[in-house]
């Protein structure tokens, strides 16, 4: 009985730590010579881990990565970092998670470091040194380096605007050649156009646009509409004032036209899709035209079916008030929970110089270095390179306050709720919008 | 129902009868079963043939799913590919066909092991502690039983998100965010209360002649348990052992807001397995069906305690 | 034997064993005994249930956010009891709730029913059917609720496929997870098909729990088939079908994984249960008081509609 008892005991203590403390201390193996880096689940991720192949030669630091698909991405490693959780020793965290980050000590700051080891912020283009790297904005505070640059884009079939019949029909309906859009009508037009239209014997659709609903896919998709027509974040002269910025007129009318476009050409079941399901609808041959983040653009160009010269690239079109984009990218940064952070600092280092940037680049990675991007050779090194210069010079990006993650989710739900589910009218969807922001901003006590 | 009646019973029903109630229950079975049918035909399906339309159902077999499943790879320029040297297994060479080289194992290995030992954990200790309450609450005289045996119900009403508030506070204080310790903890408290009841009905019905027996040729009160009652308890305490597994292997909510990496199980992981664009269904459905596997043998052996397991012992067959 | 309570015989019997270490575990009074053996039990769930529930309860009245672990802890009293009770949007979640719970349950019911009755016939092979109908209650909500995303895909799915084979219309001419009116009934099809099952299996100990001698008086008393089924088999079939409602009900009002992987609340927030705006509220806003004080009121229903139901149900079974 006694030994039973023992036994009993010693088989309980044994399931415990095999289970639980063994698994506590699993991340123990690593001790300096395993790094895990954290990020989204995309073909840039794959890129970084070809890349880093050089780092653990070189530093014999070993690599493991965590990456997640981006409608999991801002939940996962949001609830990760306010875990206090040492899963990731790096993360490359989205530009509007940097806001909350700095404010609450999840991410190292990085002054000291790039003080000691030279890396200047001035090495960088300065829109992905404001959107990556500085809380507050705007002042030289730096939690990240850029290492993403990224911003909504284009691409179209190329090889269907070649068509004669397409272009014929085009002339006869529209009475101009079609081409790359110069602006969100000229894009509405084509995308009608194709909508519904048989190409090969296969009924194909207009666009595929931005529509998910459940992280932050319908508003990096609208923003891209609302810029463009006059929509504005807040008053430039007086901050968080958003009455008459965020819901004016033309804000309205570009919401409108946003759910207009998602209306008359986006293919059948598209009210859930954001960036895998572009690509899907683009690659199947289903769309002419597909909105997404440049980060895509190197596989597409790459892919056997729709890439090479069956596809071209262009800059998100102006509309009536401004062009310009939606931010997208990302920096990367030091967990402050980290129990490798030499290691990860050692991994930021190494990222920084001017050679891994350039095969970062030739990986198909977006590098933000001055050295890559204002390499005279560097507009004509991809199909979509200028494009992507070209944009990186009009991006705007969302709120990056520690209460982004609200004010997203206030923006998912009215504009998902006007754009798809048909309720209520777009100047109450923005009202709407605005009463929500501004009950978010009062709980954070900011004074407007 | 009894033995008793012949086939000329009024109660039995006539052949007609049967046949019509065959024939609607068969359908049923087999309406219900097309779901579960997709998901294994699409595990060996191709990613084309997964998505084409009309959907297919008759394609040629093939492993890709599994592969996609088990592997991460990345995609390549044909001149790199030819530079390598043959193919090593089955897997690269079907990703070799893609212009895609394997770039390592996928996390879907670790995620199972820890739901194995996530689930075989909890299981283990609310057992454990289920049989002692059980036995506690069965054959003693416990002052506020019943209340605290509501007590133990009532802890299964919470929705699990509200649960999951204080224990992502109280886990991030402590150190167990993300552990395989503190996911076997909460199982074991939620499964325990599932534990106690069944449990306690099945010890309910075992004489306590038994033991008093057994006492009065010398055995303690700790002995009859150990070696009168745990001995008949045991087709119960399987049972309920099963019921608790399959608690712990399916669960999902607790498990994606409580844990990230380490410690993550395989429900919160098998639906973000994504391919080159949106979701790689054939991968999806091949980490769904190696998942599905060990429940459906489960349910065929329990389906005599089906019953009793899922009504918290409150209908006994 | 049977004169003698069982504890007075062990105290007696405990004396008798001898003495040493092995005593004072083995020869434990009952008393000691019992809470030695009901202990370990009560402490994990005050640990791991009550403990958490009570922080809850406190945290209900601040502000306090978990993503800003730093910033001053405020006392609000009961303002977040009282902007939630008057939030247009949490009435507009618990609506899409009980719809969601009234028709999972009476779908599950009406064909659980049915398909018990038609079991409780006994045809050939009913056995291996049963079980076979058992199985998709048996899997993760979560891992098959993903995969029907698959099946409702409006192109390539098999369910649009296959009701438009039955219907004639095009399978891309409907969208069962994009469309708002067709989205609340898209989960309500899944979890009607998880767990009619259960239902079934609960009436299916009903029906059988009637002895026949009550059908063979109805026989003598020329009682019709139909009448039968109305005067006996449903009544006394009704306290199960009723713990199975009870049942249904609240594991549908505490909903999250099934309907969180195949609509995630969408299309704008036509499928948005409680606990995805729970959810939403908790880790996404991080709006950590705010959603204590929902989780409250979330509990306090279920609690209380579980206990006037389990009332109800006692009258009927009493009856």
């Amino acid at each position: 009985m006694k030994q039973t008892l023992k036994a009993l005991a010693v088989a309980c203590g044994a399931t415990v730590s095999a289970f639980g403390v063994g698994a506590g201390t699993t991340p123990a193996q690593a001790q300096g010579k395993t790094i895990t880096l954290c990020w989204a689940a995309w073909d840039p991720a794959n890129a970084l881990v070809e890349l880093s192949k050089d780092f653990t030669a070189k530093s014999g630091i070993g690599m493991k990565f965590e990456f997640v698909p981006w409608t999991n991405y801002a939940d996962r490693f949001l609830n990760e970092l306010n875990s206090h959780g040492s899963l990731c020793d790096l993360i490359i965290g989205d530009s509007q998670w940097i806001g909350g980050a700095a404010e609450n000590g999840q991410y190292v700051k990085l002054n000291d470091f790039f003080k000691k080891e030279g890396i200047s912020m001035d090495d960088y283009m300065p829109a992905t040194v404001v959107g990556y790297s500085e809380w507050p904005k705007n002042t030289p505070n730096y939690w990240a380096l850029p290492a993403m640059g990224d911003a909504v884009g284009w691409t179209y079939r190329k090889d269907w605007f070649a068509r004669p019949d397409v272009q014929k029909d085009f002339k006869a309906k529209y009475g101009r050649e079609i081409g790359v859009p110069k602006t969100l009508d000229e894009l509405k037009d084509i995308a009608q156009f194709f909508q519904g239209r048989e190409i090969d014997g296969k009924k194909v659709y207009g666009a595929s646009i931005y529509t998910e609903r459940g992280s932050e896919g319908i508003t990096m998709g609208v923003s891209n509409y609302l810029y463009d027509y006059g929509f504005k974040y807040d008053d430039p002269k007086k901050p968080y004032a958003m009455d008459g910025f965020v819901n004016s007129a033309s804000a309205v009318k570009g919401l409108e036209a946003y759910k207009e476009l998602y209306k008359c050409c986006t293919p059948p079941g598209a009210s859930n899709s954001y960036m895998s399901e572009g690509l899907d609808a683009f690659k199947s041959g289903q769309v002419a035209l597909q909105m997404n983040f440049f980060a895509f653009f190197p596989g597409l160009y790459k892919d056997p079916n729709v890439g090479g010269d069956k596809i071209g690239f262009f800059v998100n079109p102006a509309g009536p008030a401004a062009q310009s984009t939606q931010l997208g990218g990302q920096g990367i940064s030091v967990v402050t929970y980290s129990k490798n952070q030499a290691e990860a600092l050692q991994y930021i280092k190494w990222f920084s110089g001017g050679d891994v940037q350039k095969k970062w680049w030739a990986l198909g990675g977006y590098s933000c270095a001055k050295s890559v991007l204002n390499d005279p050779s560097f507009p004509s090194s991809a199909p979509f390179a200028k494009e992507f210069l070209q944009s990186m010079g009009m991006v705007v990006d969302f709120w990056a306050e520690p209460s982004y993650a609200q004010l997203l989710q206030a923006e998912q739900k009215r504009v998902h709720d006007y754009v798809v589910a048909d309720k209520g009218t777009a100047q109450e969807a923005l009202d709407g919008l605005v009463k929500d922001w501004k009950a978010i901003f009062k709980e954070e006590g900011k004074k407007f | 129902m009894t033995s008793a009646t012949t086939a000329h019973s009024v109660v039995e029903p006539s052949a007609t009868t049967r046949r019509v109630a065959g024939s609607l229950v068969v359908l049923y079975a087999i309406i219900t079963m097309i779901p579960l049918v997709w998901i294994m035909l699409t595990a060996f399906k191709s990613p084309d043939d997964a998505i084409s339309y009309p959907p297919k159902v008759m394609f040629k077999p093939s492993l890709e799913g599994f592969c996609n499943l088990f592997t991460t790879r990345s995609r390549q320029t044909p001149e790199f590919i030819r530079s390598l040297g043959p193919p090593q297994g089955l897997c690269d060479s079907i990703a070799r066909d893609r212009n895609m080289v394997v770039a390592g194992p996928s996390n879907y290995v670790p995620r199972f092991v820890n739901s194995l030992i996530i689930a075989f954990g909890s299981t283990l200790l609310a057992v454990a502690l289920g049989t002692l309450s059980a036995y506690g609450f069965s054959r003693f005289r416990v002052p506020l039983k019943d209340d605290l045996l509501f007590f133990i119900l009532s802890t299964r009403m919470m929705p699990p998100i509200a649960v999951a508030i204080p224990i992502y506070l109280m886990y991030r204080t402590i150190g167990l965010s993300d552990t395989r310790l503190g996911m076997i903890l909460l199982y074991t408290s939620v499964n325990v209360s599932l534990a106690v009841w069944l449990l306690k009905g099945f010890i309910d019905e075992i004489p306590r002649e038994y033991e008093e027996a057994a006492m009065i040729d010398g055995y303690t009160r700790f002995q009859a348990f150990v070696k009168v009652v745990l001995p008949q308890a045991t087709t119960g305490i399987a049972a309920t052992a099963i019921f608790c597994l399959i608690f712990a292997w399916n669960e999902y909510a607790f498990a994606v807001l409580l844990t990230s990496g380490n410690a993550q199980t395989a429900p919160p992981f098998i639906p973000i397995i994504i391919g080159e664009g949106g979701q790689d269904w054939p991968a999806v459905a091949a980490g769904t069906t190696l998942f599905l596997v060990p429940i459906v043998v489960f349910t065929v052996l329990l389906r005599k305690y089906l019953l009793r397991g899922i009504t918290f012992g409150a209908v006994r067959k | 034997m049977n004169e003698l309570s069982a504890s007075s015989r062990i105290t007696y019997r405990a004396v008798m064993v001898r003495p040493g270490v092995a005593r004072r575990i083995r020869g434990l009074s009952d008393r000691t005994l019992a809470w030695l053996f009901i202990t370990p039990t009560i402490v994990l769930l005050l640990a791991i249930n009550i403990f958490p529930l009570l922080w809850t309860i406190y945290l209900s009245f601040t502000n306090y956010r978990a993503n800003r672990a730093n910033a001053p802890t405020i006392w609000l009293g009961a303002d977040w009891y009282q902007s939630i009770l008057t939030d247009p949007d949490i009435w507009a979640a618990m609506q899409v709730t009980a719809h969601f719970v009234i028709w999972t349950v009476v779908i599950e019911t009406v064909l659980g029913f049915g398909l018990a009755y038609l079991i409780d016939k006994k045809f050939r092979g009913h056995g291996m059917w049963t079980t076979i109908i058992l199985l998709p209650m048996m899997l993760s909500p979560a891992v098959v609720g993903n995969f029907w995303t698959f099946l409702y895909q409006p192109q390539i799915g098999l369910f649009n496929y296959v009701v438009a084979f039955f219907t004639g219309r095009a399978a891309s001419s409907f969208q069962m997870l994009g469309d708002v009116t067709l989205s609340p009934w898209a989960i309500v099809i899944v979890d009607a098909w998880m767990w009619t099952p259960y239902v079934m299996l609960i009436c299916l100990a009903g029906l059988r729990s009637i002895p026949d001698y009550i059908y063979e008086a109805a026989e003598v008393d020329r009682a019709s088939k139909w009448r039968q089924f109305w005067s006996i088999t449903l009544p006394m079939a009704l306290p199960f079908i009723m713990l199975a409602v009870l049942f249904r009900g609240i594991e549908n009002f505490k909903m999250f994984d099934m309907v969180n992987l195949l609509t995630g609340g969408g299309p704008g927030s036509t499928t948005e249960v409680a606990s995805i705006t729970l959810k939403r509220a908790a880790f996404e806003s991080w709006r950590t008081g705010y959603s204590s004080a929902f989780a409250i009121i979330l509990f306090v229903t279920v609690f209380g509609l579980a206990n006037i139901y389990v009332k109800a149900l006692n009258k009927v079974k009493s009856r």
